[in-house]
């Protein structure tokens, strides 16, 4: 399990190292207004976002699912929020429009786990109809408007600070809630027995259905909570652009991280390393300063390169190598 | 039970394609009689400015009495290539559309014109040799605006000055000409620099995330110039958060003039905005009934715009209608 997250955490710190000699003061931290203040801390602020998803989409993921709406979701979070806010400066509806906000993503993840587990559509179908229709769904809360609103608590959630970034912070809980959630209690064999054959382990005694249809609450809040940190940054919420390809970037960090897309096990740590290196990439590009016009090929690269070091084949070769070197 | 299950699926599917294919539409049925159809494919509703373009297209059409097909292609030309497509199969009496990019239309167009359909670009133009594809171009001059923001700033620098630009969507007309125009201008003086030039897709979390990166990568910047408000916004946001001033200790120029920029504007957050005026809806229908009586319309049609300083927004902020 180590070895297999050596070669993410290699391509994370080659990044920062790319970074740092092309821009010298990029580790630089400094405290400004009582946070902390560089480069590594826009990485961790703006991955946020990604990592969470990332975390909801693990566990999907290790039931051999797929969720593809988190994206759309994301938007309708921000949507109803910020049109619940409208041009209240209060912390108390603020509070109200994010709990509404929230309480509907739950609603969409039952929906998502009522036709995969409950209908049995696959799952890449199942959650590409609240892909397309969620988006709509968005646009139709905001009324085809980027909703701007000018409230301080609401603020707090995306682009807040206590020292660290508080949308960090907030993922960082999360993960370490999972983790104690899955490794210390049963929950994380009965996800890893489901992904490996759902059959089986229904007649072994799971409620494989129950497992599914939890861990698509648990993405949908998950993209919720991602998507009020997103508009919340930019007190705004456009329904067309606010998480927009998010879905890819997190199965990316998911598959980066070393978790099969074919279910069963899974690693929390390797989708944290993705997420990582997925945001580095894209602060990489605006940093050094990549020409737009060849962004995508450099992005590109990167994750090829990540992609096939870690190939079973690949790795393979490598660890055949140093068996020839140590005897 | 499968095959129910795959049908049920379809079906879900395909009504949540249909949904979104046809928002907005207004339902109608066809041409029929003298009603003009007219097929819109819009390029999506990335910000504050598209979303007054379509309200504006979406009135005027219902004052002329013009029935409307409107699309969203969601900033994908794939879904703009084939709204044009239906349109053509539903035989409206003209199509009109924004095209995402620049290039890659003639194939879509060649459709409309062998099916005998005009053709109006609105708003942004296309990149091709044969002019015969479309009747006329509807829309703001990019370059000029470019060049607008570029004389302002050549009038007010003194002393070296290092300017960032935060461009729009990668390969769009808007950016390319807005990128020009400015270049154009500033290369009179020989002291303003362009240090660094990014796509912040205009969008504000774009905006806000390339500036973020910039404010450490570069040493020195003293003007952001942002190809549309929305990423000057989240410029905005990420000078804040460095603890500098906007529109003091770096100077912001945008384009566009929405509500919220002008807003900014007022607030003495942005320095200056030149206008692209997106209501274009009134210009556009006339266009369209002279079209398809078969008139003569020139083929370029500037729509009017000015640029704003901060005394001007505070005046003409209260009777901005987006």
């Amino acid at each position: 399990m180590k070895n297999r997250l050596l070669w993410p955490l290699l391509a994370l710190a080659a990044l920062l190292l790319l970074n740092l000699a092309v821009t010298p003061s990029f580790f630089a931290l400094r405290m400004q207004d009582g946070h902390l203040y560089g480069g590594l801390v826009d990485v961790l602020k703006n991955g946020a976002p990604t990592l969470l998803i990332a975390l909801g989409m693990t566990l999907v993921i290790a039931t051999r699912g797929i969720d593809l709406s988190v994206g759309a979701v994301a938007a309708i979070a921000g949507a109803v929020t910020c049109v619940h806010i409208g041009a209240s400066g209060d912390a108390g509806t603020a509070f109200a429009g994010m709990a509404l906000a929230l309480v509907l993503c739950a609603v969409l993840g039952l929906w998502n786990g009522l036709l995969v587990a409950g209908l049995g559509i696959q799952p890449i179908i199942a959650t590409l109809v609240l892909m397309t229709a969620g988006r709509g769904v968005a646009m139709l809360v905001t009324e085809g408007q980027i909703v701007t609103v000018n409230n301080t608590a609401y603020r707090q959630v995306g682009a807040g600070f206590v020292v660290l970034p508080i949308s960090i912070l907030i993922s960082l809980l999360v993960l370490g809630l999972v983790a104690f959630a899955t490794r210390r209690t049963a929950l994380g064999v009965l996800i890893e027995a489901v992904g490996v054959n759902p059959e089986a382990s229904r007649l072994a005694g799971v409620r494989s259905r129950t497992i599914i249809w939890t861990v698509y609450v648990f993405a949908a809040v998950c993209a919720g909570i991602a998507g009020l940190m997103i508009s919340s940054n930019v007190s705004a919420a456009d329904a067309n652009n606010a998480g927009l390809w998010i879905e890819m970037d997190a199965i990316l960090a998911v598959v980066i991280g070393g978790t099969s897309l074919a279910g069963g096990r899974y690693s929390l740590t390797g989708t944290l390393l993705g997420a990582l290196i997925i945001q580095t990439l894209t602060t990489t590009v605006y940093t050094i300063g990549v020409a737009p016009e060849v962004t995508l090929v450099f992005k590109a690269v990167v994750v090829i390169a990540v992609c096939l070091v870690q190939a079973p084949k690949a790795r393979a070769a490598l660890s055949f190598r140093k068996v020839a070197v140590s005897s | 039970m499968l095959k129910k299950i795959t049908t049920l699926a379809s079906v879900v599917l395909l009504s949540a394609v249909t949904a979104c294919g046809s928002g907005g539409g207004g339902g109608g049925t066809g041409s029929s009689g003298d009603t003009i159809t007219m097929g819109f494919a819009q390029v999506g509703a990335e910000s504050g400015w598209r979303t007054a373009n379509t309200k504006s297209i979406q009135d005027e059409a219902k004052a002329a009495g013009i029935d409307l097909k409107f699309s969203d292609a969601q900033q994908k030309q794939e879904n703009q290539i084939k709204a044009i497509r239906s349109y053509i199969q539903q035989k409206v009496s003209v199509i009109a559309f924004s095209p995402v990019v620049e290039t890659g239309w003639d194939t879509v167009l060649l459709e409309a014109k062998r099916a005998n359909i005009p053709v109006i670009l609105t708003d942004r133009s296309i990149d091709s040799d044969d002019t015969s594809l479309y009747k006329t171009f509807l829309g703001s001059d990019f370059v000029e605006e470019g060049r607008r923001a570029g004389d302002w700033l050549v009038s007010n620098a003194s002393g070296p000055t290092s300017v960032v630009e935060l461009q729009g969507t990668t390969g769009a007309a808007p950016a390319i000409d807005r990128k020009k125009g400015f270049e154009e201008k500033i290369a009179a003086k020989p002291d303003i620099k362009v240090v660094a030039s990014q796509t912040g897709d205009f969008t504000r979390s774009g905006g806000k995330q390339v500036m973020e990166a910039m404010l450490k990568s570069q040493p020195k910047i003293d003007v952001v110039y942002a190809h549309n408000d929305d990423m000057g916004l989240g410029a905005i946001e990420a000078i804040k958060a460095a603890g500098k001033v906007p529109g003091k200790d770096i100077k912001i120029i945008t384009v566009d003039a929405v509500k919220d920029g002008m807003q900014a504007l007022a607030n003495g957050e942005i320095n200056f905005i030149v206008e692209c005026n997106p209501l274009l809806g009134k210009q556009l229908m006339d266009l369209a009934k002279k079209v398809v009586k078969g008139e003569e319309v020139p083929a370029r049609v500037v729509t009017e715009e000015g640029t704003f300083t901060q005394e001007q927004a505070k005046a003409a902020l209260p009777q901005r209608q987006y």
